[in-house]
């Protein structure tokens, strides 16, 4: 009872504070007071959703909204897990806005945004019926879309804002639809939506329509286009936001939506969510590894965990249909601790890119270099994110794609030969996006933060306020114990797996040793606590005693290179050269990339070039003709303009007709 | 318990005993093959011990990773070997982390390794992380389908169960088994940096990858990557043995004389792999780089193979 409470007075407090930032913007320190109202807010809910983990759950109705249904309100253990991400993440990424927000030219254009952007979320993931959530929602796209076009005089801006509010409009629509054909006959409210069951058809045309609505919010491809353009527009704390935070409430949309309201699943509705979740996992990591702008990089990231995490959904609903809810429990586990995963390692990522844009005025990783020098803190938290995000022991990500890969091995339990065929092959791109993940990040944290500086900015960088390195460590901070200590958060996950999924996991915390057990003992087991000691105690074991025995005798001199030193910092590998040959082996099929090299005879004066091109086969393919298409209709539509009256009545007159005849037929 | 202990200090000392003993051992069987006289059996040793002596070099421009980097790969793979049986199953730390985190944990040595790669800011350090990382995220996939493939035959992730499982012989000859051997053997060559995939004992720029990455390297710090790599080698040599040949493994809770038979089949286990190794480099030439992907792809696909037959069917 507390958390709604104490979410529906948040959300009020929010309400307020963006008022407070919206007129007094200019005024001095109005960053710090509205960000740090926001994080007491957000801290506030956030513990008390914790609480309220276990169930038993709460509801309440509000007499606004729509006349005969109000606005209905709703906490159970799932919205409070998603309650626990909203506001972890949001008390973060506001304590980190109250040092980075201080860099801000144009507050007014982001403090009346901010708390409204929160506020929206907040209150999707409370809504009990269609019309508060898609309010809800709408306030939430709105506010972030204000927040994406705050620096709207820069370029590609203005272009992303209109792309995302295409985007977001159209995944709205297609949400709205959804909750059309589950209310059905039986109303706009979570509750009567959950007690009638749609048939097996329109189950899945509500399947699809929540696959593309909720997906365009959280990056499914091919919706994905408009989220590395987003994302990366808005401030740092924002950017944050969105792609740890956001998309995660559309994750949570879709999973009330297919796991709650359309009650029991049919095995086919699975296989879309399947492919769809393991080829966005592929494509948004092999876009990750072509690109240099270190903000779109972490969006592009973002995409591929979406699809991970749709990935696990998608398992649990083969499952689920099957009658095996302790495989579905499983399924479902993985996909909701990564989602709580995701939204620790990347917010820190963005906080961290957010420093180096402060601390460099860049944003192209080709132009930095050395910064672990001069920010040894930020870019040691950037380090930590970095392994927790490549699936390494004994971080949290690992923990989660462990159990994702558990989920798979115990599949071939799955009757149905669809599936059969389908789960091995998203399990080798699962496995293949874990890898390519390692692989974007040794570059990404290569390139920026190790070497020598490539340029002037980045030889003076300095490193970033004391605000914005708290947020950093506390989150990193999490991660690290969610990767020693999984079983924890499996059983805060329990209750809701328990009441989507039918079964739960075996309760962790009871076992020896802490280890994380997902099925039976004799399967398979893991203890993040015990590896990451051994690993711990070997390394500095095996230091120390290398030391003693051998000695510590070190002297600097310049590099060695074999035998070439004295090369200037531009003849190290760049980011481009770092990821050509996985460009060449993997991008050549996927992105149709070409390289060109104009090499000048000897004795010209000209300089040698090399042009490589990358094709987008999303924006190619889909994207492209469908703008083309709606171009070439609306030219043709466009004489309905300039008819007579008398056309206008003879097209009025025969709606009406078919309209009549529709409700003739229909009635 | 104070038995079980001890047999898993044992084997982790056993590991790190033998490693640098597997290596020379290859060396020599390359040489004899070549008609050479080839180094003594324990260079390898003398070698570690030699670096660990010497002062350590470090460049300017190196930060504090690529000081820490040598021992975070030595201890990922020296506990990444801590989980595979040796000469005996039923490793006490078994439970802690299974095929996949073993797997995970290799990634974690390759994860230090390559960013020391590019610490320093030379062009070769970058040139061998950039294959290092293409090399490994076509082999790490390929791992994790070899991993389920066995998986499902065992019915367990953990390696303990999977060897104890695979000793029984009630699994028999299969398909599926054949293909991950195949594909185990492709991913250990690569993982390891043996021809043809790269080259150990080359410093021609145009070949390397392991070597290049490590190339800032010196001292204790080198003696640490080196015996890192040689740990590996061991720790693919007993992962072969114990899955495909467990012949004389000591099963759970046997006696002194299992255990000393054990150790026994173990060696030969270990000549076998190393003389194999070597007679397979010998006869054969390093790939060119972009090769290898196509290499490495095979593997990738035969352990897909190898899963999709056993979701189709459990006696495949």
């Amino acid at each position: 009872m507390m958390a709604l409470g104490l979410v529906v007075y948040g959300v009020l407090a929010l309400l307020a504070v963006a008022l407070v930032g919206a007129f007094a913007a200019r005024q001095r320190d109005a960053g710090t007071v509205v960000y740090s109202l926001c994080l007491a807010i957000s801290g506030a809910i956030a513990i008390a959703a914790l609480g309220s983990l276990a169930g038993p759950g709460a509801e309440a109705a509000f007499p606004i909204g729509l006349p005969g249904l109000g606005s209905h309100l709703r906490v159970d253990p799932l919205a409070a897990c998603f309650l626990v991400i909203v506001d972890l993440g949001a008390a973060a990424a506001s304590l980190y806005a109250i040092g980075y927000g201080a860099h801000e030219h144009e507050p007014q254009r982001v403090l009346p945004f901010y708390p409204l952007f929160l506020a929206g979320m907040n209150l999707v993931v409370v809504a009990d019926d269609a019309y508060t959530f898609l309010f809800a929602w709408e306030l939430m796209s709105l506010a972030s879309w204000a927040l994406v076009m705050s620096h709207h005089r820069e370029a590609g801006n203005a272009r992303a804002g209109y792309i995302y509010l295409v985007m977001a409009s159209f995944g709205t629509l297609a949400l709205l639809m959804a909750f059309g054909v589950l209310a059905g006959g039986s109303g706009f409210g979570f509750a009567a939506m959950r007690a009638a069951h749609p048939g097996a058809v329109s189950g899945a045309v509500v399947l699809g329509l929540a696959l593309v609505g909720a997906g365009s919010k959280a990056g499914l491809a091919p919706l994905h286009v408009w989220l590395p353009l987003a994302h990366p527009a808005a401030p740092s704390h924002v950017s944050a936001l969105m792609s740890g935070v956001m998309t995660k409430v559309a994750i949570y949309g879709f999973i009330r939506i297919v796991f709650d309201l359309l009650g029991p699943t049919v095995w086919w509705w699975s296989m879309p969510v399947l492919l769809v979740g393991g080829l966005t996992a592929a494509l948004g990591v092999l876009h990750a590894l072509m690109e240099r702008d270190l903000k779109r990089l972490l969006a592009y990231s973002t995409i591929e965990n979406i699809g991970i995490i749709f990935l696990a959904l998608g398992l649990a609903l083969a499952f689920r249909a099957n009658g095996l809810p302790a495989g579905a429990a499983l399924a479902l586990t993985a996909g909701l601790f990564h989602a709580f995963n995701h939204m620790l390692f990347k917010s820190v990522l963005f906080f961290g890119a957010g420093a180096v844009l402060t601390a460099t005025g860049e944003r192209d990783i080709e132009k930095l270099g050395g910064l672990i020098h001069r920010m040894p803190i930020s870019s040691g938290a950037f380090l930590v994110a970095a392994m927790a995000i490549a699936a390494l022991p004994p971080l949290n990500g690992f923990a989660s794609e462990w159990l994702a890969f558990q989920a798979i091995f115990v599949s071939p339990a799955l009757p149905q030969w669809g599936l059969k065929v389908l789960v091995p092959a998203v399990g080798t791109l699962l496995a293949l996006a874990a890898a390519l993940v390692a692989a974007c990040f040794v570059r990404a944290f290569g390139i920026l933060y190790l070497g020598r500086p490539r340029t002037k900015v980045a030889e003076t960088a300095v490193e970033t306020d004391r605000f914005s390195l708290l947020a950093m460590l506390v989150l990193c901070g999490l991660c690290v114990l969610a990767g020693l200590l999984p079983g924890v958060v499996i059983d805060a996950l329990a209750p809701s797996v328990q009441a989507l999924a039918g079964a739960r996991m075996p309760a962790q915390i009871g076992t020896a040793w802490l280890t994380i057990v997902p099925v039976v003992d004799a399967r398979s087991s893991y203890n993040g606590l015990m590896i990451g000691l051994f690993l711990v105690i070997v390394a500095w074991g095996s230091a120390v005693l290398v030391h003693r025995v051998a000695g510590r005798a070190t002297r600097r001199s310049r590099p060695w290179d074999c035998g070439y030193p004295g090369l200037g910092p531009l003849a190290q590998y760049s980011a481009a050269s770092l990821s050509q040959p996985l460009r060449r082996v993997l991008g050549a099929v996927v992105f149709r990339s070409r390289e060109v090299v104009d090499m000048p005879e000897p004795g010209t004066l000209r300089a040698a070039s090399i042009a490589k091109s990358i094709i987008d086969p999303v924006w190619v393919g889909v994207f492209a003709p469908l703008g083309i298409a709606v171009a070439y209709v609306a030219g043709k539509v466009n004489h309905l303009q300039f008819l007579t009256i008398r056309r206008y009545l003879g097209i009025v007159f025969l709606l009406l007709v078919a309209l009549l005849l529709m409700v003739g037929v229909g009635g | 318990m104070i038995g079980d202990l001890l047999l898993q200090g044992v084997q982790m000392m056993v590991v790190l005993a033998l490693a640098p003993l597997l290596t020379g051992f290859v060396r020599k069987v390359k040489a004899h093959l070549l008609r050479r006289q080839g180094p003594p059996l324990v260079q390898p040793y003398r070698d570690l011990w030699r670096l660990l002596n010497k002062e350590a070099i470090v460049a300017d421009s190196a930060s504090w990773l690529f000081r820490v980097a040598p021992y975070v790969v030595f201890a990922a793979t020296w506990v990444a070997a801590s989980l595979v049986p040796t000469y005996a199953t039923g490793l006490i730390f078994s439970w802690s982390g299974d095929l996949i985190a073993i797997t995970a944990l290799l990634g974690l040595g390759r994860f230090a390794q390559t960013l020391a790669g590019l610490d320093v800011g030379t062009s070769f350090g970058g040139i061998g992380t950039s294959r290092e990382l293409m090399i490994a995220s076509m082999a790490e996939p390929a791992m994790i389908m070899i991993a389920f493939s066995v998986a499902l035959v065992a019915g367990s992730t953990q390696l303990s169960n999977i060897a104890a499982t695979m000793l029984t012989y009630q699994v028999g000859l299969r398909v599926s088994l054949a293909l991950a051997l195949i594909a185990l053997v492709i991913v250990a060559l690569a993982e390891n940096a043996r021809i043809p995939v790269d080259n150990p004992a080359t410093h021609l720029e145009l070949t390397m990858v392991h070597e290049a990455m490590v190339l800032e390297y010196s001292g204790r710090h080198l003696a640490m990557i080196d015996l890192a790599a040689m740990v590996k080698l061991l720790l693919y040599a007993s992962l072969l043995g114990c899955l495909f040949v467990p012949l004389g493994l000591a099963p759970e809770g046997s006696g002194i004389g299992a255990h000393v038979l054990g150790l026994a089949a173990y060696a030969v286990k270990l000549a076998g792999a190393g003389a194999m190794l070597g007679a397979f480099e010998v006869s054969i030439a390093k790939m060119r780089v972009f090769r290898v992907p196509n290499f490495l792809g095979a593997a990738l696909m035969l352990g897909f193979l190898a899963t999709l037959l056993l979701f189709v069917s459990r006696s495949l």
